[in-house]
């Protein structure tokens, strides 16, 4: 069960009007390591991950659906006011013939989300291994937005979230850590 | 020493059509580092965690990476 919480983990202000930087965005909404993929990935690994970490994917798969939210306002603050002759100009076309404003799950390029974006192997290191490596592409693919935005505010916003992939990677490694030594366990042979 | 940033300067062959990148860069964050964060570290107080995305100075990895003093990118 969830409660929510009626406002943004962390303040999305957009200063310039720059609808093709909502193309970029679009990666981290609807892409392979963006945030929608993170949360069903990590919530649906929880229910076969040895007790001591399913605690973390909770937690961090439900940050994600906070950070979902983020991209979203950044995206629909991006575009909402953009005339269709704008989006055209911003390689949004045919998204706009599809969707006119509305968000939708793609990537940057325009594939629709699909779930073998996501793994569940069943085996605790192996889907721990997926979830780091996971964490380190959401890090990488806010750095090559950043690159490529020169709005102040958003980037702000987008290098607290860039922040987060480095703590959730820390977090997923300490837990291959706490599985590799069974941290206080007595062993008898 | 812990640096964020590595670079190397990759191959430029005498027929390559496009001006050389001479060097390339790549991040190489905290955590990839610290193993098992230990107890009691140093924590940044509460407002300044909140906007910098972590309570704990070792984890933090400012991005761009700031240049040092006196260095170059």
């Amino acid at each position: 069960m969830w409660f929510y919480e009626k406002k943004l983990q962390y303040p999305v202000k957009v200063t310039e009007c720059n609808p093709r930087l909502a193309k970029y965005l679009i990666e981290q909404y609807g892409g392979a390591d963006g945030e929608l993929s993170a949360a069903l990935r990590y919530l649906n690994q929880r229910y076969t991950i040895p007790d001591k970490v399913i605690g973390l994917l909770t937690d961090i798969g439900t940050e994600e659906f906070a950070h979902l939210e983020m991209i979203a306002t950044m995206i629909y603050k991006l575009t909402k006011d953009a005339t269709p002759e704008q989006m055209k100009e911003a390689g949004l076309g045919a998204h706009y013939a599809n969707h006119d404003h509305a968000l939708y799950y793609q990537n940057a390029a325009g594939s629709p989300w699909t779930a073998t974006y996501i793994a569940a192997k069943g085996d605790p290191i192996a889907d721990l291994y997926e979830d780091i490596a996971a964490e380190e592409k959401a890090r990488a693919t806010y750095q090559w937005i950043i690159n490529m935005s020169d709005d102040p505010c958003l980037n702000d916003s987008l290098k607290f979230l860039r922040e987060r992939e480095v703590i959730h990677s820390q977090r997923f490694r300490e837990a291959v850590e706490i599985l590799k030594f069974e941290k206080d366990r007595k062993q008898f042979f | 020493m812990y640096t964020p940033v590595k670079c190397y300067h990759p191959y430029y062959g005498p027929y390559d059509p496009c001006p050389p990148c001479k060097t390339k860069c790549y991040q190489t964050p905290p955590n990839l580092y610290l193993g098992f964060q230990p107890m009691n570290l140093q924590q940044y107080p509460l407002q300044e965690a909140l906007y910098k995305g972590t309570l704990w100075p070792c984890l933090y990895d400012p991005y761009p990476t700031p240049v040092p003093e006196g260095g170059k990118r």
